[in-house]
This record gives structure tokens, sequence and C-alpha cells, in this order.
């Protein structure tokens, strides 16, 4: 089976390895960015579009809200899915979120089995995968 | 300090008469991690002293603690979602053509543990329902720890994770100071209370649908057949039964037909099954 690719984008190099080894395991090449802008930047130079990205919410230099609308401006990337994964965990900022674009929202901490139901949701992992 | 043989055997008939349920050696852990917590807050030393106490005074509240420290599992939202796929694109177009006098469901989620499956199915209810339409959901459990549990409709932060999608968690639940609560709108449709499958069950109203997932799981077949005639009881005649993936009717109760239910499988009573099997509601 072709692996999909995804992103990992967090200023926590520990949560990106956290993210890293969960989605490997479900097939995914990850990239990884410390930033919002690191990874638009990083996006545009592709010639494929990932499938998926994590994005932490609070960052330096450009937010994962900020991203995430920058994304959805972007036709070439109308496909990519988008999941925030933050500690950030009021109604507000979830509705916020979505209202952005992002599909789904995972909030910090997580288990693993979550964060594989999540993607399930998103067509991601095959069903069952979860159980 | 690990459980004895003895201990864990008590342990086992205890809950095999008080639940039914067969806990097989090699659940010596999972037993002494159940009850561990129990222990402490009866203020007994350890488990090996709790129980001790218990084999020589069977004190029912005591006993009660250990039956629900070791029939309560953890679970997510919309667990498995193939069956509430199959609620929603099947059964439910199905139920609105067949009840369109009444434009009422009533569902019975069995074995509700911590209310998840039951609020899953209000959520479900609520968005696939036509206008006008009204549903009631209930809940049942044998521990009255979940019960209440459910009754208060909160959960962590952990628990919204799991298996729920943004959306929803945004529009059905409200923030309780660290947890998540079920709005009141959905709320005011799910009630919960104690009971016992494998016990004859009390009279109610049939269900259009019943989700009894993951229970016959824990039963030796003599006891999955009283169950499943228990459930028939309750269940319409053009009734829906979902069960658990690894679980079926079949071998053990014939007036139950499986039938394709979107992507999954459900259960319905056969027409023309034996007399007493199924009662008209």
């Amino acid at each position: 089976m072709t692996p999909m690719r995804a992103m990992v984008i967090d200023d926590s190099r520990a949560m990106r390895m956290i993210l890293k080894r969960i989605i490997s395991k479900l097939n995914f090449e990850v990239v990884e960015a410390g930033d919002g802008q690191e990874a638009l930047d990083l996006v545009k130079s592709m010639a494929e579009v990932p499938e998926l990205a994590l994005i932490d919410w609070n960052m330096p230099n450009m937010n994962g809200l900020e991203f995430v609308t920058h994304v959805r401006a972007d036709p070439r990337l109308r496909e990519m899915t988008l999941v925030m994964v933050t500690t950030e965990s009021e109604q507000g900022q979830i509705v916020r979120a979505l209202a952005a674009g992002a599909h789904e929202y995972v909030i910090k901490p997580f288990t693993e089995g979550a964060m594989i139901e999540k993607l399930a949701l998103l067509g991601l992992v095959p069903t069952g995968a979860d159980s | 300090m690990s459980l004895s043989q003895t201990e864990f055997s008590f342990v086992a008939q205890l809950v095999r008469r008080e639940a039914s349920i067969v806990l097989a050696p090699g659940k010596e852990y999972l037993v002494e991690a159940r009850l561990i917590p129990v222990a402490r807050a009866v203020g007994a030393a350890n488990v090996n002293e709790f129980l001790a106490d218990l084999q020589r005074r069977p004190d029912p509240a005591n006993q009660r603690r250990v039956i629900d420290a070791l029939t309560t599992n953890e679970t997510s939202w919309f667990r498995d979602r193939e069956p509430f796929a199959a609620l929603s694109d099947v059964v439910l177009p199905e139920l609105v053509k067949s009840r369109s006098t009444l434009r009422k469901v009533r569902v019975w989620s069995a074995a509700s543990s911590s209310g998840q499956e039951a609020y899953s199915l209000a959520i479900t209810m609520q968005e696939k329902l036509p206008p006008g339409w009204s549903y009631d959901i209930m809940g049942t459990d044998i521990s009255t720890v979940m019960v209440k549990r459910a009754e208060t409709a909160e959960y962590t932060q952990v628990e919204v994770n799991r298996g729920l999608p943004a959306a929803q968690l945004v529009q059905y639940f409200e923030r309780a100071g660290a947890h998540w609560r079920i709005t009141p709108g959905l709320r005011r449709n799910v009630s919960f209370r104690l009971m016992n499958l494998t016990t004859p069950l009390p009279a109610m109203q049939p269900f259009d649908v019943i989700f009894l997932r993951n229970v016959l799981i824990y039963f030796d077949v003599a006891t999955k057949r009283t169950v499943l005639r228990n459930v028939a009881k309750l269940l319409r005649p053009d009734g829906w039964l979902f069960l658990g993936a690894a679980e079926t009717t079949i071998g053990i109760d014939d007036s139950y037909e499986r039938v394709a239910a979107g992507r999954t499988s459900a259960y319905r009573v056969r027409t023309g099954a034996p007399a007493g099997a199924v009662r008209k509601g």
C-alpha cells in the first residue's frame, strides 16, 4: 500500500516525536515543521501535497490557526486534512478552528487510541483500526 | 501482594452469582487492579485484607463495590461507528416510514456503562430524525456507580477525545470546569436505570432499537440465551437489535435472524418465532 504523507507541525520536538511515532505506524510518511511559517513554506515547496497535517495552536512566527487559514485560502492545498492538536480547550477556540477550516480537533493530552479514532473519523485510517 | 487462588475464586463466585459474569483464571491481575481503589476506599490495608473481611462478613455494600469495580469498562463515543452508520442510514429511514403516525422512536442502550453509547445514540437521533419527531433513550447498567456516573453526563478531556467529532463536541457539550457536560437539551431525552439483564426484566414499553453491544461476550451460553430471551420481549416485532462485532445470536437463540444493515449486521425477531419468545409491543 502506497504510504500517505503527513506533516507534524509543533514547536515542541518531543511532541513531534510522539505524533510521528503514532502516525508512522499508520502508514504515513512524516515531515516535520517547528511553526506555521516553516510548515507553509515547506508545503508550498513540495511536489505532492500531504494528505494530513497535525497542527499545534501556539507556535512562534505563525500559529496553527493562521496556518489553517492560509492553507484554506490556497486552492492547491484544498485536499489537505487539517487536525488541530493543542492544549487550547475552550469551546470558543474549537469553534474558531473549525470555522477557519480545521477538520478535527484533538485536545492534549490525548492517548494514541484517541488520535487513531480521530483519524478514522476522517477516513484516513481503515475502520476497525481503533478497536 | 497478589491474589491467592482462594481469593480469586471467592471474587469469581461472587461476580458469577450476582452479575452472571465469568472471570476465567488468568484474570487475577485484572481483579486485583480493579479492587485496589475499592480496598483503599473502605480503609483496608490492601486487597487481601479487604477480601478476607468480606469473606468473614458478607457486607452487601462491599459486595456491590466489588461487582461495580469488575463490571465497568472504558468506552468511546460512537464506538465502532458502523452500528451508528447503520442506524442513521438504514434503520431510522425505515422507522420514519413505519412510525409516521406515532413520530417517536425508543432506543435502549443495554449495559450503558458511563453513558457514551446512550448519548451517542441521542446525538444520532437529534441529527437524523425529521423535525417534529421525538425520541427516548434509556441506558441501563448493572453497576450503580456507572448509572450515577452516566446521569451526571460529565466527561473528562481525555474521554471527549475518544471518537467524538469536534463539531459534535462543541454542539452537544458545554464546559463544566475542567470537564465537559452534555447539554440539557440532549440530556432530557436520555435516562438511566440499574438493571441486571440476566434476571427477569421489569415491564417496560418495548423498544424500536436495542444496542446490546459487547455484553454477551462476558456470559456463558446459558446466560447469553437468557439475556437474548429477556431482550426479545422488549424489542418491537419490527425492531432492530445490534450486538458487538464478536457476538451473535446464531446457535444461541433461533428466534432472531441476522440481517444486513449497511456495512454491518443487525438482528430482528424472526417472523413466526416460537410462541413466548416474543411479545407483541
